[in-house]
């Protein structure tokens, strides 16, 4: 368990006086508080840590304590001794609860120095109840898996949740499954659990948006000639007609074999082929012979 | 259609502990909507998690109205450009995976 320097959390001195404990928790408070910095743990962190050292230092007979012991925290005897000579005295400051912070939040040293987390500033001022906290989870997904709509039972802090994953989510889209958090306080309502797709592509199609992008490579005569050939979508083949004297690199269109629409039902974007003629390679002699022949004619 | 569910200002006050005044603040500003019906004021129930934001944005960090407004607006702006980070980022992908 390491050492929490209360003061350096908050940037202060450790002569500050209340006043200035009370500007510096409130302007850090403002910078860190979990509703101005959505989805960031880091500042979730911070705000813990600043209510934690605040709940310590705004408290004249926490912080003599801590100042006295604080160094010393080892001597868990000497603090548990002290622990039990503070009673039931309680603190009257009350602390921030914002979004994602409950009374389990504080660290290991401030539970062996004050005999673990206190009640917030809202219970104690008469039981109201507020959100439990929000959970934020991460759900790997290949590209096929998010083609279609499925349902699936996560698992999260040993409650099972179904989940429906609309077709065509993206890649680091999050959503919101409201009152699948944490516990209310008091009666209050569930957080909410955030859950974030990483969805990786290993097929040879590049997705956009609901559009789909590959390459198809064409041999030379058809591209000259014109024909028919077979072209793999993301959902089985589909036989293309190639237009005479196609150039390389030329792109078709196919309207709706692309990438499901999020939540639009039997809505789908495009796949875009691009066409790569491969020129013949290890020409015979006579191959060779009849190009030229080609080429004196134009 | 759709039924929307709406919650009582009046209920939201004694609830969260704050004054009618507050809810009508919002309002002007343009933070709520709120309906009235039969002279009574309800909120739709959607609108509860914006509204306790930005409750405890006031309480908590002793921000006006005004303040609440703008912290609003630069969080919204904020995920749109989340969102367009995504989408770039998405993009950038596609060509390195090239």
């Amino acid at each position: 368990m390491e050492f929490i320097d209360y003061y350096k959390i908050l940037g202060i001195t450790k002569k500050a006086s209340q006043a200035e404990i009370k500007k510096a928790y409130r302007k850090l408070a403002r910078k860190y508080h979990p509703d101005l910095n959505p989805n960031d743990k880091s500042a979730e962190k911070k705000f813990k840590e600043i209510n934690e050292a605040n709940e310590v230092l705004s408290h004249p007979e926490n912080r003599k304590k801590y100042d006295e012991y604080g160094k010393d925290w080892k001597h868990a005897e000497q603090f548990e001794q002290a622990k039990q000579q503070q009673g039931s005295r309680r603190s009257k400051q009350g602390g921030f609860s914002g979004e994602g912070f409950s009374e389990g939040d504080f660290s290991d040293f401030f539970e062996s120095m004050f005999g673990g987390a206190r009640p917030s500033g809202r219970q104690r001022s008469g039981g109201v109840k507020f959100k439990g906290q929000d959970f934020n989870a991460e759900l790997h997904l290949n590209l096929e898996d998010v083609y279609e709509t499925q349902k699936q039972v996560l698992t999260v802090n040993n409650k099972k949740i179904r989940l429906t994953i609309p077709a065509g989510i993206e890649n680091g889209q999050v959503i919101k499954i409201t009152g699948k958090g944490g516990s209310g306080v008091n009666g209050g309502p569930n957080g909410d659990l955030y859950i974030k797709f990483s969805i990786k592509n290993t097929t040879k199609f590049r997705r956009e948006g609901s559009n789909l992008f590959t390459t198809v490579d064409l041999d030379l005569y058809t591209a000259l000639l014109g024909g028919s050939i077979n072209v793999a979508t993301f959902k089985g083949k589909v036989k293309l007609k190639i237009t005479p004297e196609t150039q390389n690199g030329t792109k078709v269109k196919l309207k709706g074999k692309g990438f499901p629409v999020y939540k639009k039902e039997s809505q789908f974007g495009d796949l875009i082929i691009t066409y790569n003629i491969k020129t013949p390679t290890n020409l015979t002699d006579t191959e060779k012979k009849l190009f030229e022949e080609l080429q004196k004619l134009r | 259609m759709a039924t929307q569910e709406l919650i009582l200002i009046d209920t939201l006050c004694t609830h969260y502990q704050v004054e009618v005044s507050f809810f009508d603040a919002l309002d002007f500003m343009g933070l709520i909507e709120i309906q009235i019906f039969e002279q009574t004021k309800y909120i739709p129930q959607d609108k509860i998690s914006d509204l306790e934001k930005m409750i405890r944005i006031h309480n908590e960090l002793n921000v006006n109205i005004e303040g609440i407004d703008v912290a609003f607006n630069l969080l919204q702006k904020m995920e749109a450009l989340q969102n367009e980070l995504n989408i770039l980022k998405n993009r950038l992908n596609i060509y390195e995976s090239e």
